[in-house]
Order: structure tokens, then sequence, then C-alpha cells
């Protein structure tokens, strides 16, 4: 089939430093908002964080998480739609630290959230500094559309896996595909590497 | 823009629907696996996520998920108990 | 398919109709819709859903609303000339139409560019002298932004049945003596026909728009199966 150019067309898409931009990504300077569904609305009294599958869960509630350490991480984002965000700012707690109240040895964690989404990643994607849950975006509280009160951030893997509404994490043996890896996008989602979809 | 706004219907999905079954499905009858509820698919919620997700506007269930790359498309039905073609 | 720029016509500051040449086209119903696709010269895809604007028989015809944000819509309102290709598929939906043999009256509640698979319904109504009473709510921002404006005027002073009720909801001129507020059921209440008609509806616009109007047919009893929906995404630029 031949494709029809139209003449003058270049959509809202800038290129940027490729040292930044991973391979197909686009520069944008918005913030778009992309969804599986409708906006959950937990109250904070009834938010908890949960680490499941150790030797023991352990859980924090809304207060409790936010006394925990905090970090403050700029960030470049990549979603598989194509755009990039670059240094973007977030606050919350490195995964790092919630993990140190865990006694165990997964290789794999789901992540789970209000609403039903899961996604999954090796323990290596989300330690050594890798990843946060996330309570605040560019200064403010996150809102609820980006996935407040908090949501999991992981700048390093295509931003399907920086999942909204998240309420904890499951600690596995193996890897079990979420939401998104078990209908077509890759299970790990490298975006230097260009792993969006199953076989890439 | 409030996700509110993002919340589509399955007309969205008309031209992509079109394409992979061959004739309208607008008005087919999808049968909600979650609720059991019968609605044409012109009327099922449609989010715009990574993929595309399809869910019943009674239960929330979700339906039907699609992801596209430029040559594949999956398509899972598996939260869908029936759909009725009329060929 | 192919379909190359026939004409263009501002409609309003932010809209645009696009008349198309597609020697392919297979013809289509009122309220069907198309999908657009462009290409640029690297090759970069985007892809939209518009409303077909013109009515079955009539030259292929889009109306498109520019978001400013948008991702196709600047270059079809601002940038797309005679001559310009783009490729469409279509049509589309079996669901949101109106063949015109439908004996009972019609109900159309448009938001904003929400009024452009309408019109394809209303330019059916006249060309195929249908007698079924057709009824168009339209609410627009100001009356700068509503989009058919003169060619509403005149098939509603054409006495034939149809009829046209405006909202602007943001600014009014000084002597307006319409209605100046969202749609809520006090307004349908006064412009929509009883339940008891049995009218068929058709409300387009965003999700916002669609569910509130919709919601206030629901409480003044219409049946829900008797009105028919189709969102615009904020998005869908």
């Amino acid at each position: 089939m031949t494709v029809v150019f139209s003449r003058g067309f270049r959509g809202k898409r800038r290129d940027g430093p490729s040292d930044r931009v991973p391979p197909g990504q686009y520069l944008t300077d918005d913030f778009p908002v992309l969804s599986a569904g409708p906006t959950p609305h937990t109250p904070l009294e009834e938010w908890t964080f949960t680490i499941q599958g150790g030797a023991e869960p352990v859980s924090w509630t809304w207060d409790e998480f936010k006394t925990l350490p905090s970090e403050e991480p700029t960030v470049d984002i990549h979603c598989v739609t194509r755009w990039s965000k670059l240094d973007t700012s977030w606050k919350g707690v490195s995964v790092d630290t919630l993990l140190e109240s865990v006694d165990h040895d997964a290789s794999y964690v789901v992540a789970f959230c209000d609403g039903g989404y899961t996604t999954n990643l090796p323990i290596e994607d989300v330690t050594d500094g890798k990843a946060w849950v996330a309570y605040e975006y560019d200064g403010e509280d996150l809102d609820p559309e980006h996935g407040g009160p908090a949501r999991l951030l992981v700048p390093h893997l295509y931003f399907w896996k920086s999942a909204k509404w998240v309420r904890g994490l499951s600690l596995r043996d193996e890897d079990e595909p979420g939401f998104w890896e078990s209908n077509g996008y890759h299970l790990r989602g490298d975006p230097w590497l260009e792993q969006r979809y199953w076989g890439d | 823009m409030e996700i509110r706004d993002l919340k589509l219907d399955g007309n969205a999905i008309g031209g992509l629907m079109l394409e992979l079954v061959g004739s309208d499905m607008t008005t087919t009858d999808c049968v909600c696996g979650g609720c059991g509820a019968h609605e044409e698919m012109a009327r099922l919620d449609v989010y715009v996520g990574a993929g595309i997700v399809v869910r019943c506007p009674h239960c929330e269930a979700v339906m039907i998920r699609i992801v596209q790359s430029r040559e594949r498309t999956w398509l899972d039905l598996s939260g869908t108990a029936s759909l009725e073609l009329t060929p | 398919m192919a379909a190359e720029v026939a004409a263009v016509r501002q409609e309003t500051p932010k809209v645009r109709t696009l008349e198309l040449a597609a020697p392919d086209w297979p013809g289509h119903r009122a309220g069907q819709h198309l999908d657009v696709r462009l290409t640029a010269e690297d090759g970069y895809q985007a892809q939209r859903s518009y409303s077909i604007a013109s009515a079955p028989g009539e030259e292929l015809a889009l109306t498109v609303e520019r978001l400013d944000d948008g991702e196709v819509s600047p270059y079809l309102v601002d940038e797309a000339r005679e001559g310009d290709m783009l490729e469409v598929r279509g049509p589309i939906g079996g669901y949101f139409v109106w063949d015109g043999d439908e004996p009972e009256p019609v109900l159309l509640v448009a938001g904003g560019s929400g009024v452009v698979p309408l019109m394809a319904m209303a330019r059916h109504r006249a060309r195929t002298r249908a007698t079924a009473p057709m009824r168009l709510l339209l609410s627009s921002r100001t009356l700068e932004d509503v989009i058919y404006r003169e060619e509403l005027d005149r098939l509603a002073a054409a006495g034939d049945g149809f009829a046209v009720v405006h909202t602007l909801t943001r600014e009014q001129p000084r002597d307006w003596t319409g209605y100046s507020r969202r749609i809520d059921r006090d307004l349908l209440a006064e412009v929509a026909w009883p339940p008891s008609e049995s009218p068929r509806v058709y409300v387009c616009g965003s999700t916002r728009f669609v569910d509130a109007a919709a919601d206030g047919l629901l409480e003044l009893g219409y049946e829900a199966e008797s009105i028919r929906t189709e969102r615009f995404g904020a998005t869908g630029s």
C-alpha cells in the first residue's frame, strides 16, 4: 500500500539531544494524561502502602508513609506512545527505603494499584536508586489525574511501568506479566533498547 | 483537563474494529464478563492509555484491551463473555 | 484511501470545513465519521477521527475544530490547502446514524464541534425532504463560535419542521434573548419533546457535555435506549 504524504505536516513533536531522547521518541512540553480507567479516589485516611510476599507483610498508612525519608529526584520520562519529557521533578520515597523493612529474597515484583492496574518488574529495576513511590510532582501534591496520591516512578523504563495510584508491591519468585505486559507490551520495557512490544 | 474528558465511548474504536473485523462493530451486542450486562459496543466506556481499555459502563470491569504496534494488534477479549456478530 | 483537499471554508475563527475529493469513497450515512491519517516527510504518522459534515450524496466534507495543543487539528485548520493529500478510512459507525426514514421526532443535542455529525443529519433531512420533526439544541461559547450559524438559520426558516435553539454559555450579545447557560435538566425540559412522543435523541460533544445532557434527559423520563451518544475527546485533536 502506498503511503500518502501530507505536505507540511509535522505534528507537535520536537526532536531532542539523542543522548537523552531514546530512539523513536519525541519531546513534549506538556504532560499528556493517559488512563486505563476512571480515576480512583481513595481517601487518605484509608490509604495504605503494603509490601507483601516477604517474611511478613509490611504496611504504612498515609501519615506513616509521609514520615519516611524522602528524596527529590529530577528525571527524564519516556512513554511508549512516543512522547518524552525531560527534567521532571518529583518527591517520594525510594523503593530501596521501603524494601529495607522487608526480609525477602524475591527476584521480581508486581506493583498493584487502586482500580486494578498491575505492572511487573525485576527487582533490579526497582532497587539501587532506580525507583520511588512519588507523591509530589513539580513541587505540588501529585494530581489524581497523574496518579495521586502516590504513584510508582521508574523512569529508566517506559512510563507504563510507573504505575498510577499504586498501593503496594507484591514480591515474587517468578516474573508475572501485569495489565499491559499480558497483552502485547514488552515484559521489561527498556526505552533505550526500544522494548515496546512482545518480541522486540 | 480531567480524566472525565478522557473517557470516550465505543464510537472511538469504530475504525480500529472495522479494520480488524471487516465490518462495523459499533452496534455489536457485547456481554460483560463481570456483570452480564448487554450493550452495543458504541455504548461501552473507552479509555486511551498506553493501549486502549474498553470497560463496562455499568460495573467498570475491563471488557477489552487493545495494544497496537505498527504491524501487529493484540486484542484481549477475556473480559467479554460474548459478542454477537452478524456475518 | 487517498483524499485530496478540494476546497476549504472557514466556519469560525477556530473551525474550518474541508471538502475532500476521494474517488474511491463508497458513500456514507448521516452521523458517520472517518479516520484521517497524516504522514510527515520522515514517515511520522498521526491519526484522528472526524465526523462527516456532509449529507449522504453531497461532496464529502469534514468540519474540524483546532485544539491548541492538538496534533492533527492545527494542520487541518491552519495549514492544509487545496491540492493537499490526506489518507482517510471509512465510513465508520452504524450506531450514531440517522437515515431519515425513521418516523419519530428527532432531538439533536450538540456541544460545540459536536454539532458536526448532527449537521449531516439536518442536511440529509433537508435534501430528502424527510418529514420527521427535527430539533437541534446547540450549545456554544459565544455567538461567534456558533458553527454553521447562517445555514442553521436558513434551515430553521424553511418552515418544514426543523428548529434550532441556541445556548451561549460564556458570553452573549447585548440583545440576546436566548439561553445563556450550560445545558441542564430544566433547559432540556423546555426544549425537548416529552418522552411520551418517543423521540430519537442524538447527543454529541465532549464527555462532560454528553454525560450532563444524557443525565438530564434520563431525569426527564427518557428511555436510555432512545438516547444515542458520541463523545469527542479533549485530545481528539
